[in-house]
Order: structure tokens, then C-alpha cells, then sequence
């Protein structure tokens, strides 16, 4: 069982079927819960912790389309280098500054419709490039094109992120 | 991997709470709870202490919280695992706080008392009533804790089991207990919302149920908000309209049960007398009608509905997806919350469980599933998540979290950190909790530093800390450096948590007053473990005794016979040895009894899939 789709018997595509891998996750996870052993000794307490940590961690990984995408290139060799390579086209970074400017102007004008607005189109964008990692994945292998889509869906992800907190200064 | 047949064990779940105690077991495939001698269920949480040791709890030390304030502890849960500057009106708490490290401490006429201490009484009560009436010893407990709560606190409940002398089979949240008491009943699948207002704190969260399985999608809440913060809006209120100069700790603690007593009369009342003798003889004589005690908390209730709205974010979720909201705990009898939940969700929240009762009936049927008490098939999988982010400090103050909140339990992170310095030999961590940036904003779990790294040019060294969660939601940090292959590793127990001396000074000093023995008590404890263990290797052999070979099956028979021969002999240190032995010679046999269930798992969803 070397990687995470192995874990769960299933292909290493991109584009999985979410209810197959919800029903292996909670299959494998009646079996190894800790829940299961908590009258059991150490090392079998230990196991159980052990087994469950990981097929949490692959659970999570196959769910969140970045991490799975991750997965699979590093399953290819390629080196993702996400931390270092920040380099993306300009078009795109100017569209991300300007999504930024429009989440600052609705946290400072208090503006929950603006907020839920630019939540909204960002589950639409997120949506497509879902669509298109897994087209060059699945069908056309072109892990480096792949590689790109996945650190736009990152900078995606993390605008995700700056709108929730926002809310918190919204509300 | 099932166990093979064995008599029923006795086991019970224990809501340990702000206000009041519970403790319920499965009987006849009933969840019950457990009355006392007199058929009270509740016991309330509230423990008195004499100066010459002895301890009352529950109904007897309330009828005394006013004549002797200072001894007699209400709400502790609200000092589990919190330093003076956490509690929240520490002003209007009648006792003598001792700002201890970590953990806040009571100054009574029987010494000082931790908070863990004074929990442990309470559990030592209700662990005795169980034992009554179940007629034995209990096998083990499952003790449920806010979901809400910090690694802290969940640290220090699971310490006050210990020393109430209970097996802890697993801490488990609250509004998790509910849902499993509720759904089991109501045969309910979808998505629902747990809204659980407390005496001292409130937990929302949202699960999925689907069959035999209750998966938390996210929980939020506020641990430091519950039930008695409205009846410190009254108390607050009455000293207001009544002009009251600064009072002392007894008319403090009368004037808080007046307000809690009002509170409650408002449930079913649209006004509420309020009339009190204070010490000097004046006479408080007031009158608290519906709108006027709107109008007083309605802060309150708006702001659990921020956790509410974080919650649903968490999971993606909008209120319409929402199947139904199930209400635990007292507070949330009143009105005002009622109506609330209601147009927050649009539609009429769940009460057909009584919201006192519901948390601890939860609690004992999964502690019965823990116990082994239910076939396979017969019972169901808990996925419980991490409420609060953890995290460690890096430079500048900032908090880096390690693993966010909301990640299904148990769990493991790992991150590499490097030296800054040339030469440098020690690094030191700060591991907190929270989901603010700034570390001064977070909760601080524990310090440590890990010494002996080579020395070497900054940057050259690699510190790999790792985080492990388990599934009672508690924490433990492994930091190693790895790129000499000279490794240094430390094991960290957060800094508030009580070291095994600790709970043996404990144990030792409430034993003067119970007249037991500390060695025959570790006696028998390491019996039962041993016995535990005996039992558990010998059903796993039956069951996959095939995964061995023939001189591995007989290196555990001969750990097996040690400890068989070990067990009834007096000797604690020789038990205990025995034991690890068998742990030890099982290790192999579990790890590959793991790989075993996973393989099963696989094959039987191929088959049924077909």
C-alpha cells in the first residue's frame, strides 16, 4: 500500500468518484477506528491510532482537489515546487489583485452581499479549473500545463480563505 | 477483528457539567439514567469542603453555597485548564483564587484545591452510584467534554478521571453524544445541527448522519458562554435597580441563585419575583418581567449565533440544507433561545429529548460500543474533528498553524524547521492553540526545547516536529532532528497537563481521608489492565492467530503465561512488567491484524459492489 488511491482501491485518476471513496474511507475506518480498540492493549491501541492518522491524511488529500492534484504529480515525478515557483502569467495575477481590491472594498464598507458575490464567482472559477486539472490529467498527461492550473487553483483557494475571514469582520 | 464472546462489561457514560452531573449506562439495550438513592437524576455539580477534609458534593453542598461561599466550588468547569486571566467574571466568583501556572486554584478550608481535584470528586460520586447500582466495578467510562473545549481542558477532565480512579475509555463532545442519542432514536440521515447552550458553555455542531455512521462536518462555539452568564445579567440587573453597594461572597452567591431561580420562572412565566434577605438585613424585593430580561440578554443570544454562521461556513453548508436542529442543555428551555434558533433556521428546533438527560444517554451508548458490549454490525463509527487549530510560534510573534480546525480526529502533521543560528544546539517551541494570528491571541499549550542538535551552520539542521491528535482530541508533539542520523527526540505532555507524580501526590492525600491504600489501589488497577490485556491478545489470537507463524504464535503464548502467572500475585511492579511484556510481544501482531482489517475492508466492499 504504497500511495493514497492504493489505500483505498482505487485508480489514481483526478477525476474520482467521491461516493466510491467515502464508502472504501468509512469501510477501511470500521475496521482500524480507534473506537474499535479502545479496550484492546497497547500496541494494538498504538496501531489503531496509527492506521487511523493515516487514512484520515489520505481521506483529506484525495478530497481537496490541490492536494489530490499534488498527489498524483508527485505520483509522476513531477516536482511540483509550489513554495518556490510562484511565477504565473500576468493576466491572471492582475484579475487576483483585483478580486483582492474588490474583498477589501466589501470588508471596508461592511458589504456581507459583496462578500457572498465574490464567493459566488470564485465557485464558479473554481469549478472550471477543477474541470480543466482534470483534463490535463486524466486524458491528456500533461503534468507541467496540470502543475499550472493546480498553483491557480491554490491562489484561489487562498482568496477561499481570505473571504472567510473577512466575514468575521463583516458580521 | 471482532472479539470473541465475553461477558457484558459494566460501563457508563458521565456527563460531567457546568451545573449538574449525569451519569447513564445501557441496560437491556436501553440507555438509562442512573438516580441517586433518593431517584434524583441530576447531582448537582457543586462540591463543599470542610476543614477537616471531608467533602460533600451535589444536592447537600448546594443547600450550603450561600452559608459557606468560599468552600463550596459551583460552575468549576468553568477553571478546567484555565489560568486566573481566562475566567470570565473572576470579580464575581465568591472564592480565593490562587494564580497557579497554567491552571487556576481555590484557596478552601481544606486546603488548596485544583480545578481537576474538584471535578474528580464530582466523578468519584457519580462513579460510586453507578457501582451501586450496577452491582461492580466499572470496566470503563466515557466522560463527555464541550466541543468547544481546548486541548487544555480536555487534558484536565481526562486528569480528573484518573484520579476519581475511572478507566477513561474516550473523552467525547457533547453536542457528538447528542446527535448518537437522538439520531439512534429518531432512525434520522442528513445533515443536522447540534445547538448545545450549556450552564458554561456553547458548542454548535453540524453532523452528517447517515447509517451507523455520525460524522462531524464542523463545530464552533464559545467556551466561556453558557447559562450562567445570564444569570449574571440578572444578578447584575438586581444590583442595579436595587442600588446595591459592592457585596460580599454570601450575598453574592444569594443573589445569583435568586437569579438563576428567575431565569427560570420565566420559561414558563411573563414575570418573575425576586426577593432576597441580604446579611445586612436589607430586603432586596424586585420584579424581573419577560421583556425586561429580553431586553438584559439579548447579547447573549445573538452572540451564540456568530458561532452558528461559522460553523455552516466551515462546512459549505446554507440553512436550507439543514434537515433539522436538535437543542441540548438547560439553557436552552428559555424562550428567548428558542426563537431565536428558530428564525436563524427557519424552522422549529428539535426538543423531543429532554436537553438535560441527552449528553449523558449518548455518552453511554457509545461508551457500551467502547466496552465491546455490541456485536459488529450492531454498532456505528464516530468521526469527531479538532475544534480549534493548533499550532506553533514562529518568528515575530505569529502563530504558524500545524493543523487547522476541523480536520477529522485522530490526526498527525509533521513540519520541518531549521536553525537560524551557526552552531546552534537548542531550539525552542511554543505550541498553542487558536485561530487568531497573533500567538498573544492564541491559547499557549506548551513550551519546550530540544537540546543536543549538532552543531552546524544555520540552516543546515533539520527539526522535524510532529503533532499527533487522537481520538479524544488531545494533543502530543514529537520533535526530532534528522539530518546527521544523530536523532534527539522529546515527547511533550502540554505544560497544564498533571504528571504521574502529581496525580500520585492526589491520589495520596485524598486517600488520608478515605482510609485506602495507595499501593493496593495501583494493585489493582494494574490487575485490571493486565486482565484486560489478557483477554484482548487471547480473542485476537483466536481470531487471526493465522497471520503468525508457528515460533511467533508462542513468543506471545509465553508473554501470555508470565502475565496469567503474574496476575494474582501482590507484587504491582511484577504485573506492570508482565504487561508491558505482552504489550511489547503483541506489537507485530497488531500491526499486521491492522493491515489484516484494511484488506478485509477492501475485498468485502469489491464484493459488495459487484
Amino acid at each position: 500500500m504504497h500511495n493514497h488511491f492504493e489505500l483505498f482501491g482505487l485508480a489514481p485518476d483526478f477525476a474520482l468518484d467521491p461516493e466510491a471513496l467515502e464508502r472504501s474511507y468509512r469501510e477501511i475506518q470500521s475496521r482500524v477506528h480507534p473506537d474499535r480498540f479502545a479496550h484492546a492493549g497497547d500496541a494494538e491501541r498504538r496501531a489503531s491510532l496509527q492506521w487511523t492518522t493515516r487514512v484520515n491524511e489520505a481521506y483529506r488529500t484525495l478530497t481537496d482537489p490541490v492536494q489530490r492534484a499534488k498527489h498524483i504529480l508527485e505520483l509522476h515525478g513531477v516536482d511540483v515546487a509550489f513554495e518556490t515557483n510562484t511565477r504565473m502569467p500576468p493576466d491572471f495575477l492582475v484579475q487576483q489583485l483585483e478580486l483582492r481590491e474588490e474583498l477589501e472594498g466589501a470588508v471596508s464598507g461592511k458589504d456581507a452581499a459583496a462578500l457572498e458575490r465574490l464567493r459566488a464567482d470564485l465557485v464558479g472559477n473554481r469549478q472550471a479549473l477543477i474541470r480543466q486539472i482534470g483534463e490535463a490529467i486524466d486524458s491528456r498527461k500533461d503534468y507541467a500545463c496540470a502543475a499550472g492550473l493546480v498553483r491557480k487553483l491554490m491562489f484561489l483557494d487562498k482568496l477561499d480563505e481570505e473571504i472567510e475571514a473577512a466575514y468575521e469582520h463583516v458580521e | 477483528m471482532s472479539a470473541a464472546p465475553h461477558e457484558h462489561r459494566l460501563a457508563v457514560g458521565i456527563d460531567l457539567g457546568t451545573t449538574n452531573s449525569l451519569v447513564a449506562t445501557v441496560r437491556s439495550g436501553m440507555a438509562t439514567v442512573l438516580p441517586d438513592e433518593l431517584g434524583r437524576p441530576l447531582l448537582p455539580s457543586i462540591v463543599r469542603y470542610h476543614p477537616d477534609g471531608r467533602v460533600e458534593v451535589g444536592y447537600a453542598a448546594q443547600a450550603r453555597q450561600a452559608s459557606d461561599p468560599k468552600n463550596t466550588v459551583v460552575s468549576v468547569k468553568r477553571f478546567m485548564g484555565r489560568g486566573l486571566r481566562d475566567v470570565a467574571h473572576v470579580e464575581n466568583a465568591p472564592y480565593d483564587f490562587i494564580d497557579a501556572p497554567g491552571m487556576v486554584q481555590i484557596r478552601t478550608a481544606a486546603g488548596v484545591k485544583s480545578p481537576v481535584e474538584i471535578s474528580s470528586e464530582i466523578l468519584k460520586v457519580l462513579k460510586s452510584r453507578a457501582e451501586l447500582s450496577l452491582g461492580g466495578e466499572l470496566s470503563g467510562v466515557v466522560i463527555t467534554v464541550p466541543a468547544y473545549f481546548d486541548d487544555a481542558q480536555r487534558q484536565a477532565t481526562k486528569d480528573a478521571g484518573r484520579l476519581a480512579g475511572l478507566n477513561v475509555l474516550r473523552l467525547l463532545n457533547e453536542p457528538t453524544a447528542a446527535a448518537i442519542a437522538y439520531g439512534l432514536d429518531n432512525a434520522a440521515e442528513g445533515i443536522y445541527a447540534v445547538y448545545d447552550l450549556g450552564g458554561g458553555t456553547f458548542d454548535l455542531s453540524i453532523l452528517k448522519l447517515s447509517r451507523g455512521v455520525f460524522e462531524v462536518v464542523a463545530t464552533s462555539g464559545d467556551s466561556m458562554l453558557g447559562g450562567d452568564d445570564f444569570d449574571q445579567r440578572v444578578f447584575c440587573w438586581a444590583v442595579e435597580q436595587a442600588k446595591l453597594p459592592p457585596v460580599g461572597p454570601r450575598d453574592m452567591r444569594q443573589l445569583l441563585m435568586k437569579a438563576r431561580e428567575a431565569k427560570e420562572y420565566l420559561t414558563y412565566h411573563g414575570e418573575a419575583p425576586f426577593t432576597a434577605r441580604l446579611s445586612s438585613g436589607d430586603l432586596v424585593d424586585l420584579s424581573l418581567d419577560t421583556e425586561t430580561f429580553s431586553a438584559i440578554t439579548q447579547t447573549l443570544v445573538r452572540k451564540t449565533l456568530g458561532p452558528v454562521r461559522k460553523a455552516l461556513r466551515d462546512a459549505g453548508l446554507t440553512v436550507g440544507e439543514i434537515k433539522g436542529v436538535v437543542m441540548v442543555g438547560g439553557a436552552t428551555r428559555m424562550p428567548q433561545i428558542q426563537h431565536a434558533v428558530a428564525e436563524f433556521f427557519q424552522r422549529d428546533p428539535l426538543n423531543n429529548l429532554d436537553p438535560d438527560k441527552v449528553v449523558a444517554l449518548g455518552a453511554a451508548m457509545q461508551a457500551n460500543v467502547l466496552a465491546g458490549n455490541k456485536p459488529q454490525g450492531e454498532d456505528w463509527l464516530l468521526l469527531d474533528v479538532i475544534p480549534l487549530s493548533l499550532g506553533v510560534e514562529t518568528m515575530g510573534g505569529l502563530a504558524e498553524k500545524i493543523i487547522p480546525r476541523n480536520t477529522t480526529i485522530p490526526a498527525a502533521k509533521a513540519q520541518e524547521f531549521t536553525t537560524y543560528k551557526d552552531g546552534q544546539t537548542a531550539m525552542s517551541f511554543h505550541v498553542v492553540q487558536g485561530e487568531r494570528e497573533l500567538v498573544a491571541d492564541c491559547r499557549s499549550l506548551a513550551r519546550f526545547d530540544l537540546k543536543g542538535i549538532p552543531p552546524m551552520a544555520a540552516g543546515a539542521a533539520r527539526v522535524r516536529v510532529t503533532f499527533q491528535v487522537d481520538a479524544d482530541g488531545l494533543l502530543s508533539v514529537t520533535a526530532r532532528e534528522a539530518s546527521t542520523g544523530a536523532e534527539a527526540s522529546i515527547t511533550v505532555k502540554p505544560s497544564y497537563g498533571l504528571s504521574d507524580a502529581e496525580i500520585e501526590r492526589m491520589l495520596r492525600e485524598s486517600f488520608e481521608h478515605a482510609k485506602e491504600d495507595v499501593q493496593a489501589r495501583a494493585l489493582a488497577e494494574y490487575r485490571v489492565d493486565g486482565q484486560r490485556l489478557l483477554d484482548a491478545t487471547r480473542s485476537a489470537l483466536a481470531a487471526d492467530g493465522a497471520l503468525l507463524e508457528p515460533h511467533e504464535v508462542e513468543a506471545i503464548e509465553k508473554a501470555l503465561r508470565a502475565l496469567e502467572q503474574a496476575l494474582p500475585g501482590s507484587d504491582a511492579r511484577a504485573i506492570k512488567q508482565a504487561t508491558e511484556a505482552l504489550n511489547r510481544a503483541t506489537d507485530e501482531f497488531a500491526g499486521r491484524r491492522m493491515d489484516e482489517g484494511i484488506k478485509r475492508a477492501l475485498a468485502g466492499k469489491k464484493i459488495g459492489s459487484l
